[in-house]
């Protein structure tokens, strides 16, 4: 049963200036050097110049490190206790979109924030796909490992995972949904589901594809379609990936220089400071570039590996690792989108594509990750209906 | 702690498996990236140095509007204009030189360019001149070689071949302004146009259509080689208009010298088969931008020819009001059609006294009588018994004192006024004899010219609220649902019969000179003469006549009126601005305008399709 020490590490309430100091500075490093990247990429973008995406990127990410040390000091029990409240406040702000009214017209993927005077954009789909990872870490924690391997333990984690991914979906947002299945199936791997459960779910994934087909939009059937042909459609998506294959390949090993893309720099590139950034980044800074980003992304996601492996409680493992394998998925998705591995599904590449959400997000959930790192040797309880003081 | 060990383990063996896997995926782009970057890079090099692929947006073909026959009103035709593409140019200025040496180029021109080229990206081309002549594009093709980065493009521009006859109607296009740009990317598209006023206007976005795209290749300077791939535009959708042109051109012409409106409606359904203001402006002219002279002069005419009169000129309807006062008072049952008053030339109230337009006065007079003669005492005391708001009340369900709802901008409301009007607005009591003018429709009431006509079409009509269409949409033919007039039939009758005799009683019918003399054409009607100013004294006394006064102070002649008399279909009102009494200017015009109308329609039915003056094509 739960035995929580007395030892002040143990519990997790030490002095903030003690947190800071065992900070996860290295990852932070790491963030901004590929945040970095990114300024580099959208002051070229924009023909040298700091407008109009480069400046209120440097401030989004100024606003984001400040919550990465905000919620890095939260105890990690405090997050625990919380996570199911995040994941409802999420789909809440999930299904509010649904209501007409909250979101523009068309595509309801944007919350409007008025702060201070100031006119802020939300997507709720951001913060949920955290709190998704949230949510079913949570869940597992409270279980015993071989009751975690039982059938009845599956419906809530799927429930869990597809009830606001069909919101998203819904919005509409196929990647951002099927995304967020993959991030939870992946998950639910972690921590223990059989192996023959996947097994029988891909297979029943592959069986449910024609349904799948009806229930999409027109748009959406055209990417796939183009996809599997780009010369369906050469004006539209398939230009796109024509264009970006053109824009990788003569960027070459070295690449054409800042500024002197010419795919990009003359608008052949579409969408060059959001989803094709990473395109971008190929052909001015080369093979060369293009790795080095990539090598970063993955001593990120190592970084958060090595702090799971760490962590002392299944809570802290399950939620390192859950967010570094989202934050995995949607750099992978996007560069093999740009690089005509995958359809064209319209996501941002994490840290670097212009977009405030996604950033503020994106830099929340490694403030999450960082308080696995700080709180390494906290306990959480199993249960907290109550709490459990000392032995 | 075993199970936490176990759970441990677990976990990290785990995700060793997953990130192993999510290892493979980093390789296959790596893999990717090297296929492209490095093995292929030497081709993708080669296509971005000539990736000369751009996509072209095909600026879609704009609707037309055409007449109820389809007869082109606003029709596309080619014209062209010189583009300037100024990253394949380089040296703007000389090239720009070059250019003035060989076409027509002011210096004003030449300035605006260069400042679009400053604040555009480099690769979006610029209009250098429209409209070029045949001459001038000959010589222009002739240098190009030593023009680069120029080209001439064929454009189809918005072409109106009745000129000023139905310009109001159809409004004009004109260039992009600031305000428009956000929005549809075909509006950046140089040379591009939208519709200013009218229908062009109100109908925009169902006349504009949506762009098509080329792809094409095109060489180092920018040249087209071939075109990879064309998209077509999706034109804009035809606007069918109820406008018979043959009519409203025979209604501008019968205005010839005149100033004023003519509005021809079917009574049945709403129809507005003519709608003129007279005079009127070229709207071709519009199209390639007005020399400012040429706008001041439009906009200091005297006769307003930019106003779309009737919509949006407001008048008081003076007699021609009198059918409202008379079915108010039939309704409030203070008079009879047999009531008679007695009209000694004048009706005193309180110490002020209202005159009759005939000095000696009508004698004994009932309703028709009134009607027929224009009886002024007649309506002052009729007025004076009923009340304002009640004669307010009917003027309102016959569509006056608010907007007809008719497709174009700019449409006024007219005036009805009433007690509480004037107690909201002025703050003031509403007084006896602010009745009694209200009552021969002068006073406050406004009315505009095309809601005289849908009060005369209402009449005529006798059960439903009629409300004008201009345009005939793909249920043209039937008759659209309209609410009940909820008037007593027995009384418009009676209105009806006294609109009659006004025409065709040769014993004091006031537009007996007026009547249509064809068998089964005869039409009813009613005249007025809404005074601009106060009269003067030697007026009054019959000491002056219209023609001795200044045009701009001489009364306005209205006339509404319907034919055929039995079955009434076609509704007419014209207003003269200025033009002396409505007996002698508006009803000659109407009589003329609503005989042409029913000789068509019988030259229409005896050969089954339309007058053989309509063919022609709609370019």
């Amino acid at each position: 049963m739960v035995a929580l020490s007395t030892h002040p590490l143990a519990s997790g309430t030490r002095l903030i200036g003690d947190k800071l100091a065992n900070m996860a500075w290295g990852l932070l490093f790491l963030l901004a050097l590929v945040a970095g990247f990114g300024f580099l990429m959208l002051y070229s973008a924009a023909g040298g110049d700091w407008r109009p995406w480069a400046l209120p990127q440097i401030m989004r990410f100024g606003a984001g490190v400040l919550l990465f040390l905000a919620i890095a000091v939260i105890n990690i029990r405090h997050v625990h206790r919380w996570a199911y409240v995040i994941y409802a406040g999420a789909l809440a702000l999930l299904v509010a979109m649904e209501i007409p009214g909250v979101s523009g017209v068309g595509v309801q993927r944007w919350i409007q924030v008025t702060l201070g005077g100031m006119k802020f954009q939300f997507q709720p789909s951001e913060l949920m796909k955290f709190a998704v990872v949230l949510a079913l870490a949570r869940y597992y924690h409270s279980l015993a490992l071989n009751v975690a391997r039982r059938w009845t333990s599956l419906p809530v984690p799927l429930f869990l995972i597809l009830l606001p991914s069909v919101l998203v979906v819904r919005q509409p947002d196929l990647g951002t949904g099927l995304l967020m299945v993959a991030g939870g199936i992946a998950l639910m791997f972690l921590a223990g589901v059989r192996k023959r459960w996947f097994i029988a779910g891909f297979s029943a994934v592959v069986g449910m594809a024609p349904v799948v087909w009806y229930a999409l939009l027109p748009y959406q059937r055209e990417r796939v379609l183009t996809f599997l042909n780009p010369n369906l459609d050469p004006l539209g998506a398939g230009y796109h990936i024509q264009q970006s294959k053109i824009a990788l390949g003569s960027g070459a090993v070295w690449g054409k220089g800042l500024f002197n893309g010419t795919q990009s720099q003359l608008n052949f590139l579409p969408e060059k400071h959001t989803d094709f950034i990473f395109t971008m980044l190929a052909e001015e800074l080369g093979l060369i570039g293009a790795l080095g980003l990539i090598l970063l992304y993955c001593f990120i996601v190592l970084y958060g590996v090595g702090v799971a492996s760490r962590a002392s409680s299944q809570f802290g493992r399950l939620l390192a690792l859950g967010i570094v394998s989202t934050f995995f998925l949607y750099v992978f998705s996007n560069i093999a989108m740009v690089t005509g591995l995958i359809p064209v599904v319209g996501l941002p590449l994490p840290l670097v594509s212009f977009g405030g959400t996604a950033m503020v997000t994106l830099m929340m959930a490694f403030g999450l990750l960082a308080s696995v790192h700080v709180h390494r040797d906290t306990e959480v309880p199993r249960h907290t209906t109550g709490r459990t003081f000392g032995a | 702690m075993r199970e936490d060990f176990e759970q441990r383990t677990l976990v990290n063996r785990r995700s060793f498996v997953l990130f192993g896997l999510k290892g493979l995926l980093v390789a296959a782009v790596a893999g990717r990236l090297y296929e492209f970057q490095v093995v292929d890079a030497a081709r993708y090099q080669r296509l971005s140095n000539d990736n000369r692929i751009s996509i072209r947006l095909l600026p879609p073909r704009r609707g037309l509007i055409v007449d109820r026959f389809g007869k082109g009103l606003a029709v596309n035709r080619p014209t062209y204009q010189l583009i300037m593409t100024p990253e394949q140019t380089g040296d703007v200025e000389t090239t720009l030189e070059r250019i003035a040496a060989l076409i027509d180029l002011d210096d004003g021109t030449v300035a605006k360019v260069l400042r679009k080229i400053g604040v555009q990206e480099g690769f979006i081309p610029v209009t250098v001149r429209q409209n070029l002549s045949w001459q001038e594009v000959a010589r222009v093709e002739v240098n190009l070689p030593v023009l680069p980065g120029i080209v001439i493009e064929t454009v189809p521009h918005r072409h109106y071949p009745f000129a000023g006859l139905v310009a109001h109607v159809s409004g004009y296009v004109g260039e992009v302004s600031q305000a428009e740009l956000e929005g549809d990317k075909v509006l950046r598209f140089p040379g591009f146009r939208t519709g200013k006023t009218g229908i062009e206007k109100v109908y925009e976005q169902q006349l504009r259509g949506t762009p098509g795209t080329r792809q094409v290749e095109v060489n180092a300077v920018g040249r087209v080689i071939r075109e990879i791939d064309r998209r077509e535009d999706d034109p804009g959708s035809d606007i069918r208009l109820t406008i018979d042109m043959a009519l409203q051109e025979f209604a501008v012409r019968r205005m010839e010298n005149q100033t004023g409106s003519v509005v021809v409606l079917d009574a049945l359904n709403g129809d507005v088969l003519t709608l003129a203001s007279v005079p009127s402006f070229d709207p071709n002219v519009f199209n390639f931008g007005l020399t400012g002279d040429a706008w001041q002069a439009l906009l200091n005419d005297p006769r307003s020819p930019l106003l779309n009169k009737p919509v949006a000129g407001q008048y008081p309807p003076a007699s021609t009001f009198k059918m409202m006062v008379a079915l108010a008072a039939l309704e409030a049952g203070a008079v009879t059609p047999a009531t008679t008053v007695h009209c000694p030339g004048s009706f005193t109230l309180g110490d002020r006294t209202f005159r009759c337009w005939r000095r000696w006065g009508h004698g004994e007079v009932n309703l028709i009588d009134a009607l027929r003669e224009s009886c002024d005492v007649y309506f002052y005391q009729v007025a004076h018994l009923i009340g304002v708001d009640r004669i307010a009340a009917m003027a309102r369900r016959f569509g006056l004192g608010e907007t007809t709802g008719i497709e174009l901008t700019g449409e006024r409301a007219g005036l009805v006024p009433s007690a509480d009007w004037k107690r909201a607005v002025y703050g003031e009591p509403w007084y006896g004899g602010d009745t009694i003018n209200v009552g021969i429709g002068q006073g406050d009431v406004l009315t505009t010219p095309l809601q005289l006509a849908l009060m005369a079409a209402r009449i005529a009509n006798g059960r439903f609220r009629v409300t004008p269409r201009l345009v005939r949409h793909s249920t043209g033919a039937e008759v659209p649902e309209f609410a009940a007039l909820d008037v007593d039939s027995e009384h418009l009758r009676v209105v009806r019969q006294g609109m009659g005799e006004v025409v065709n009683n040769a014993d004091g019918g006031t537009a007996y000179k007026a009547r249509i003399q064809d068998e089964g054409m005869e039409m009813a009607g009613k005249t007025g003469t809404s005074q601009v100013r106060r009269l003067r004294k030697e007026e009054r006394e019959g000491r002056l006549s219209q023609e001795d006064v200044p045009w701009a102070e001489r009364d306005h002649g209205l006339f509404v009126g319907y034919a055929p008399l039995d079955e009434p279909r076609y509704v007419g009102a014209a207003i003269v601005d200025h033009g002396g009494s409505g007996s002698g200017s508006a009803a000659p015009v109407v009589r003329d305008v609503l005989r042409e109308a029913q000789r068509r329609q019988s030259i229409r039915w005896n050969t089954g399709d339309e007058p053989s003056d309509q063919a022609g094509g709609t370019a």
